[in-house]
């Protein structure tokens, strides 16, 4: 539950924030969401990178389709990945969900610090 | 432990944050370039896209409706001027703003501030020693004296800036991410820039061989340079048909006294420099038929412009309806108005006159600061003008240029264009450097209703010189060849003049009136491509690079046409027949020494036997014929010319047919290396051997089909960078000397054809797409029909068509 909830949270909260911030504010909101949210490290990090995994993943295979492929063809030749689409909706989602992933690790491995306090 | 992790886990992240937030040389910040919100993703359009649009913006005076039609063309309603040009530079912006900020750049000099590369270094010192900078300034100043084209730069400069204003970082057109920069503000400076790089291209340093003639002037006498490139081709068919009367009307000036000693004489003393030159063929045509040929009895007016074929294309289709006009046709996205096309009472068109309106003369420096040069017996102070290139690397790259009285010192010690062996300093002077409004022929000529408003309007045109064609619903055509030109003495400007006083100076400009111009001729039709406009009688010395068989086969063909239909103008120019072929390959047949034929060189000639002249994509014959044509070239020219030693231009093609044909026993055909006398059907010869090694070896690659060997494509502007934004192994036909003149990289840019009938039917075309987005559909979606010959019906709509099948976005501008 707590794995699917952070993982939610962080791809609704990155989206929004990305409207308005630059890309890189989805690593704060997963930050911030690891932190919130009790879990595993090892955990966290998977929603968070499971979470922009499938954000971006789903938002460039989203416009990519509705684009009929026409600038994902260009730019994939250009990246170079032989004009595979695949690859590079593949590639957007690894590097979107990496950043979230360490992100989400470093928020939640700061988690117990913080609870260890609150105990004491 | 946790601690550590901490540590590990955010230094991980703030690197990988640092990493992907950063440009690498060439590789865009890949976080931000990959990010579906900001990056790249956002360049593609969605096909089911609503494309109406409400906007309010400031600089409107009142409401603007914009229709845009299934090819994405504009449909521009206006209840004023101001806003029709405010709106056209919000589309031009809207669909096409990376392109203008970077053709204003390369007009500038200043594409080193966003591409890292050694050679556009040495491009930007080019520009910049060219005055183009300088020549935009003082057309800016002229164009804002005027209060109706300072009106028009103003709306339209505030409508490309309204665009950039509200611009987001996801809205960003995709270039601008690639390379990572923004866009400029637009201004009206950079309007003029932009007719200044069309005067860069069409009447520039391509057009201007006085410094190649001045090399070879050390080889060949004067009289030998005369046949080499002859001012009057012998098969010349001119723009102005032959025994129209002409006069002039002022008196031509005599050459200086000196011309012998200083001018004629060789001087080894000038060794000019590499000169850049255009790497493909150039030209354009254009043709009006009056209504005694056509069918309906309407006059006809087609203008097929080559220019070099790039995506985005340098046109932009629109229609603009405002109470004082109705112009539809090509515009250029940075300048305002319709450049190319017709309103509801004229239309016109334009090809290249390819005057040559660049002079160099030589300066005598006092010493190496080039702070002073020896002008009408004494040191004058040169105008430093100290140009800074600003490079992506971070650092200014600082360069000199001295104007003198003639104009910039284009080369001189501190800059040979890659030739070492400069010695000396050349200025240049160039039209395009003198005052002159060219908006304000547009401006009037979207307007004009007849003839007479039409010749009113052109006498603003000075830089470059173009070929004017012009039709009438009342049923006139005409044509000028217009352009503010030189008045030289006979040979004034061929070879680099001495700079030391006025003597060599221009003596004035033919008078506008005698620039060559025809009305309704008796033949019925006229037409320009690029050819020398008048004959031998016109008796102003007007020196360019002119091409003639185009203009042959033009003429051919329109003199024997009858009951004219639009299609039949389509199908004339899409033509591919190549009159100098037709000439030379029977002549070449006559003279080869069959004895020294093998099996697999006779199959290349039975190819050329058995040819019909026709340059189509699939045939082998244009393949052999270039090849051979190419080969001869060598054999008669290389040995003459290696001996200048430096950068030389070869005669035309069809100045080397015409020399061989005259005169069987013509000097230049012995190759003066060696000892012994070749004869014509020795050198034949030789090039149809040297060709066949050469078909020999391609044959195995491409079975020497035509558009496999011509190779065409039509690369984005940014050309190797992105080879993914272009078009490549395009399976077309035609070449340089064939009406359809499409080249390796050049060709018909827009074809375009209007029939002068009651309600004007007109036809067009241009290969790319209305959006200089390659993410999106309409990019490049014209070429597969322009390389299959194919138009379209251009739709010149009426106010009450609102709710038209073809409307697919309507924007709606309202003041804000």
């Amino acid at each position: 539950m707590r794995f699917l909830l952070a993982t939610l949270l962080t791809a609704a909260f990155s989206f929004i924030a990305g409207i308005y911030l630059p890309w890189w504010s989805l690593a704060i909101v997963a930050f911030m969401v690891a932190l919130l949210i009790q879990q595993k490290v090892g955990w966290a990090f998977l929603a968070a990178f499971t979470a922009i995994f499938l954000l971006w993943g789903g938002l460039s295979l989203l416009i990519h389709m509705r684009n009929q492929g026409v600038l994902t063809k260009r730019m994939a030749e250009l990246f170079p990945l032989q004009g595979q689409s695949f690859y590079l909706i593949l590639l957007t989602a690894l590097i979107g969900a990496l950043v979230a992933g360490f992100a989400a690790m470093s928020g939640s491995s700061l988690r117990p610090v913080l609870n260890t306090r609150r105990v004491r | 432990m946790r601690i550590v992790l901490f540590v590990i886990s955010t230094v991980i992240t703030i690197a990988l944050i640092f990493v992907l937030n950063k440009r690498w040389d060439a590789i865009p910040a890949l976080g931000k370039f990959l990010s579906p919100q900001t990056g790249f993703w956002q360049a593609a359009e969605a096909n089911d896209e609503d494309l109406s649009e409400e906007l309010a913006l400031a600089g409107l005076q009142g409401k603007v409706d914009v229709y845009l039609d299934e090819r994405l063309v504009p449909h521009v309603f206006a209840n004023n001027d101001n806003d029709a040009y405010f709106v056209q530079g919000y589309l031009h912006a809207k669909y096409r703003l990376w392109q203008m900020d970077f053709q204003s750049k390369a007009a500038a000099g200043r594409l080193s501030e966003v591409v890292n590369n050694d050679r556009l270094l040495n491009y930007d010192r080019l520009q910049r020693r060219m005055g183009m900078v300088h020549a935009a300034e003082i057309m800016v100043k002229e164009m804002e004296k005027d209060p109706s084209t300072k009106q028009v730069l103003d709306a339209y400069t505030a409508g490309v800036n309204a665009y950039i204003d509200n611009l987001t970082e996801a809205s960003l057109p995709l270039e601008f991410k690639l390379l990572g920069y923004q866009p400029e503000k637009w201004s009206n400076l950079k309007v003029a820039l932009f007719i200044k790089l069309m005067s860069a291209d069409l009447a520039g340093l391509g057009y201007a061989r006085d410094l190649e003639f001045t090399n070879q002037k050390a080889i060949f006498s004067r009289k030998e340079m005369a046949i080499l490139y002859p001012q009057v081709d012998d098969s010349l068919q001119p723009i102005i048909p032959p025994g129209t009367p002409f006069s002039a009307s002022v008196k031509i000036p005599a050459p200086p006294a000196s011309v012998d000693s200083l001018y004629y004489s060789i001087d080894s003393t000038v060794n000019p420099v590499q000169v850049p030159k255009p790497v493909d063929i150039k030209g354009s045509n254009n043709w009006a038929v009056s209504g005694s040929k056509t069918a309906s009895g309407a006059a006809i007016l087609c203008n097929d412009p080559h220019l070099r074929l790039t995506l985005p294309a340098i046109w932009f289709e629109m229609q603009m309806h405002t109470p004082t006009m109705n112009a539809y046709g090509a515009t250029f996205p940075s300048i305002p108005g319709v450049v190319i096309g017709f309103n509801e009472n004229v239309s016109f068109g334009f090809t290249n006159a390819g005057r040559d309106v660049i002079d160099y003369y030589k300066i005598r420096f006092k010493d190496e600061s080039r702070r002073e040069y020896w002008y009408n017996g004494r040191w004058q102070p040169v105008q430093m003008k100290v140009e800074e290139i600003k490079r992506l690397s971070g650092d200014v790259f600082r360069d000199s240029v001295a104007y003198t009285v003639f104009g910039p010192v284009i080369y001189d010690h501190t800059f040979n264009n890659g030739d070492s062996t400069l010695h000396t300093s050349v200025a240049m002077r160039w039209t395009a450097h003198d005052p002159s409004n060219e908006l304000l022929m547009w401006y009037k000529l979207n307007r004009a209703k007849n003839y007479d408003d039409y010749v009113n309007a052109i006498q603003h045109f000075s830089a470059p010189g173009q070929n004017m064609i012009f039709a009438s619903k009342t049923g006139d055509i005409a044509i000028w060849q217009q352009g503010r030109f030189p008045l030289r003495w006979e040979g004034q400007g061929l070879y680099v003049m001495p700079g030391e006083d006025t003597s060599y100076a221009w003596k004035g400009w033919i008078p506008q009136s005698d620039n060559p111009h025809v009305l309704n001729p008796a033949q019925g039709f006229i037409q320009s491509a690029n050819q020398r406009p008048v004959d031998s009688t016109y008796p102003y010395f007007i020196p360019g690079d002119y091409i003639t068989p185009r203009g042959v086969a033009v003429q051919q063909q329109l003199s024997v046409m009858q009951n004219i239909t639009p299609q039949d103008m389509m199908k004339l120019q899409n033509d591919v027949y190549s009159t100098l072929a037709a000439d030379v390959v029977p002549f070449l047949l006559a003279h080869i020494d069959s004895s020294y034929i093998n099996d697999v060189e006779w199959k290349y000639l039975d190819e050329l036997n058995t040819w019909n002249y026709q340059v189509t994509a699939e045939s082998k014959a244009p393949t052999i014929y270039q090849t051979w044509f190419d080969s001869l070239e060598k054999v008669i020219w290389r040995d003459e010319f290696s001996t200048v030693g430096k950068t030389v231009t070869y005669p035309s093609e069809q100045t080397l047919f015409e020399i061989l044909k005259r005169d069987s026993t013509s000097k230049f055909i012995d190759n003066v290396l060696t000892p012994q006398i070749e004869s014509l059907n020795q050198q034949v010869t030789t090039a149809f051997k040297m060709a066949a090694s050469k078909l020999a070896k391609e044959e195995a690659q491409n079975d020497l089909v035509w558009w496999k060997h011509k190779e065409s494509s039509i690369q984005h502007l940014l050309r190797d960078a992105v080879p993914a934004f272009g078009r490549f192994n395009i399976k077309a036909g035609g070449w340089g000397n064939v009406i359809n003149a499409y080249g390796k990289t050049n060709g018909p840019s827009w074809r375009m054809i209007v029939h002068m009938t009651p309600e004007i039917e007109a036809y067009g075309i241009y290969p790319a797409g209305q959006s200089g987005n390659p993410g999106s559909r309409f990019y490049d979606n014209f070429i597969d029909d322009w390389i299959a010959g194919k138009y379209y019906r251009l739709w010149v709509m009426k106010a009450s068509e609102t709710s038209d099948k073809r409307i697919i976005g309507k924007i709606s501008f309202s003041k804000a």
